[in-house]
């Protein structure tokens, strides 16, 4: 009986944050179902309206910015490459970063281990001027590579790759070594598939760090060709249920990589196998 | 030429610490020899050693002909088997079986064959397709020794394999253990601080201590010829009884008990060592003791008691009737006492 009433409370609660988070998101994509006209005369809507495919479809192939030369479809494009980019990027120089740390006789490799972290205290924001100069300098202002490069090393991902790695027992090693392998088959062998949910986690929160950089394509993008998503909501400038329906679909794509990478993100976060 | 041999390997880790010391030996091929110690006397290191898992200080070691000191593991031909097993969590049993042939470039074809013979060997074959993780102590230990086996290396080397079992499936990979040496004719090293294992496995068995061997002989000769006071504590269960004396005139003096030890001995600091079964119990014994505590044991049964403040114990068999508080009354002949120079601790 008592575990009943503490499952009921227990749900009691969940259910209270989940209308928390979902109703706001649900009221925008409601309203943005309707014509602009509408929400501004009877303010936000909880009901669905019967305006879905016209808004939805103008703003995707609207051409807008200020001198209308990309369109909606154009910034998730540039999103989903810039984030992808990122993610794979980090995911890759952290993996070999650790791997070198950990597994090679590097001298004062805890040393050089913090002074990777330390750079957790110099974000892009404060970076920003000379990272610009660097990539003006290289002919990357206006390029993928130009707003990727820059963000494309992590110090957490290092630190929980390096952290992984050094749960591994040294028998594994010591057992894999006496059955031929050398540095290289035992990273793509062993610390890759053993790390996949790792990668997994680091994949996604990458992908969403890099999905929601504003200020960096900003300032590394002079032409409207290069526009993200982000960069889109802040001068999207239409009515209001455009507004509304750009915003949902601005959610679409993290979603749809959580839900694919979920399981493995899941057992990543608590790497327990 | 001996198949593998040490030759004075020193080893000495980077902090000072000295853990194998000037150690020489020779081992034919075939052999399954058993390095036994206490923990940390440095049998794992050299264990290692001869892997190509540890770096050698000093000295050398050939296999087969080749001084190995400076080959990689990999091309060592060796096999280990690990106290944990170390199998590779994230392949099926297949795949652990055979990553180190595909390393070695062979076919698939003749890996399905070897694979699926050892696992028939080692009965796993069912097994193949599972993951570590959802295999039970004793099939691991079986798919450690199929890694191995399935190399057809040179050596194999078992590092404190069993140490992670239960008592009973302990017994058990024991004695599969040994039939499959025999069988294969494979040189074995086998790691052990169990010297249950070590006299029942090996056909020679080296009593390492502090880096140092101790004694390397026959199961038999080490029991029965123990060289040094260690090997005499370490090997026999329940240990060896070893009484502090002064030897006069080939006389023991233990407390006020006298030994006729039957030679002109004259050791001023040594010790009397008797096997707890080699104890001979009788009425017309001549020493008397009191029985302190009696543990039964089932077909035996041990007596512990006290000649002056020295303790010691004597095994005999549990049909005869005696309790804790009798006395009893004993003999020790001198041609199954060994004795030792305290000074050194070596064998007089």
């Amino acid at each position: 009986m008592t575990k009943y009433i503490s499952s009921t409370i227990n749900h009691f609660i969940l259910s209270i944050g989940l209308l928390i988070m979902v109703v706001p998101i649900w009221i925008i994509f409601a309203s943005s179902t309707h014509s602009s006209l509408f929400i501004n005369t009877n303010g936000l809507q909880f009901f669905l309206g019967d305006n879905f495919i016209d808004n939805y479809s103008r703003v995707l192939f609207k051409q807008s910015g200020f001198f209308n030369e990309i369109t909606a479809l154009k910034m998730f494009l540039n999103s989903f490459v810039m984030a992808t980019g990122i993610a794979t990027l980090s995911v890759i120089t952290s993996l070999m970063t650790a791997y070198g740390l950990v597994y090679f006789k590097v001298k004062y490799a805890t040393f050089i281990f913090w002074l990777i972290f330390i750079t957790l205290l110099v974000p892009l924001e404060l970076r920003i001027m000379p990272s610009y100069i660097v990539m003006s300098k290289l002919n990357l202002v206006n390029t993928f590579a130009g707003l990727i490069l820059p963000i494309s090393a992590s110090a957490i991902a290092t630190f929980f790759f390096r952290q992984f790695y050094k749960s591994i027992p040294d028998e594994l090693l010591e057992a894999a070594k006496l059955d031929g392998t050398n540095s290289w088959s035992f990273f793509i062998d062993f610390l890759i598939p053993l790390s996949k949910t790792m990668i997994a986690a680091v994949f996604i929160f990458m992908f969403v760090f890099g999905y929601n950089q504003y200020l960096w394509p900003l300032i590394m993008t002079t032409s409207e060709q290069y526009w993200t998503v982000v960069m889109g909501l802040k001068t999207m400038y239409g009515s209001i249920s455009d507004r509304f329906a750009f915003v949902i679909m601005s959610m679409i794509p993290p979603v749809i990589i959580i839900i694919f990478l979920q399981k493995l993100f899941i057992q990543g976060i608590f790497q327990n196998k | 030429m001996s198949f593998l041999e040490l030759q004075n390997i020193t080893k000495i880790y980077p902090n000072g610490t000295k853990a194998v010391n000037e150690t020489s030996l020779n081992i034919d091929n075939g052999e399954f020899v058993v390095f036994v110690g206490p923990s940390g006397c440095g049998k794992s290191t050299l264990l290692r050693m001869i892997a190509g898992l540890e770096d050698i200080t000093n000295g050398e070691i050939s296999l087969d002909g080749n001084v190995i000191n400076n080959i990689d593991p990999s091309e060592r031909d060796v096999a280990m088997v690990f106290q944990n097993y170390a199998l590779y969590p994230h392949m099926s049993v297949f795949n652990n079986m055979a990553y180190g042939l595909k390393n070695r470039g062979i076919s698939k074809e003749e890996i399905n064959n070897k694979v699926n013979d050892v696992a028939k060997l080692l009965e796993i074959d069912q097994l193949l397709t599972r993951k570590p993780s959802m295999l039970s102590g004793g099939q691991r230990q079986r798919v450690a020794m199929g890694r191995a086996i399935v190399r057809n290396p040179k050596i194999f080397l078992f590092d404190e394999p069993l140490s992670n079992l239960d008592a009973k499936l302990r017994n058990q990979m024991r004695l599969e253990i040994k039939r499959l040496q025999r069988q294969m004719g494979v040189t074995s090293i086998f790691v052990t601080h169990d010297q249950t294992e070590a006299m029942t496995l090996g056909d020679r068995i080296v009593v390492i201590n502090n880096g140092v061997v101790e004694q390397v002989g026959t199961p038999k000769e080490i029991y029965s010829k123990p060289n040094t006071k260690f090997v005499a504590e370490f090997i026999g269960s329940p240990q060896m009884n070893l009484f502090n004396c002064k030897i006069e005139n080939g006389i023991a003096h233990i407390a006020d008990m006298r030994i006729n030890l039957n030679n002109s001995a004259n050791i001023d600091d040594a010790s009397l060592g008797i096997r707890p079964d080699d104890i001979l119990i009788s009425d017309n014994g001549q020493h008397t003791c009191v029985a302190n505590l009696v543990e039964y044991l089932g077909s035996d049964m041990i007596i512990y008691s006290k000649i002056g403040d020295q303790e010691f114990s004597c095994k005999l068999s549990s049909k005869i009737n005696l309790n804790a508080g009798d006395t009893f009354k004993f003999d020790i002949s001198n041609t199954l006492v060994h004795l030792f120079d305290n000074t050194n601790g070596s064998r007089v």
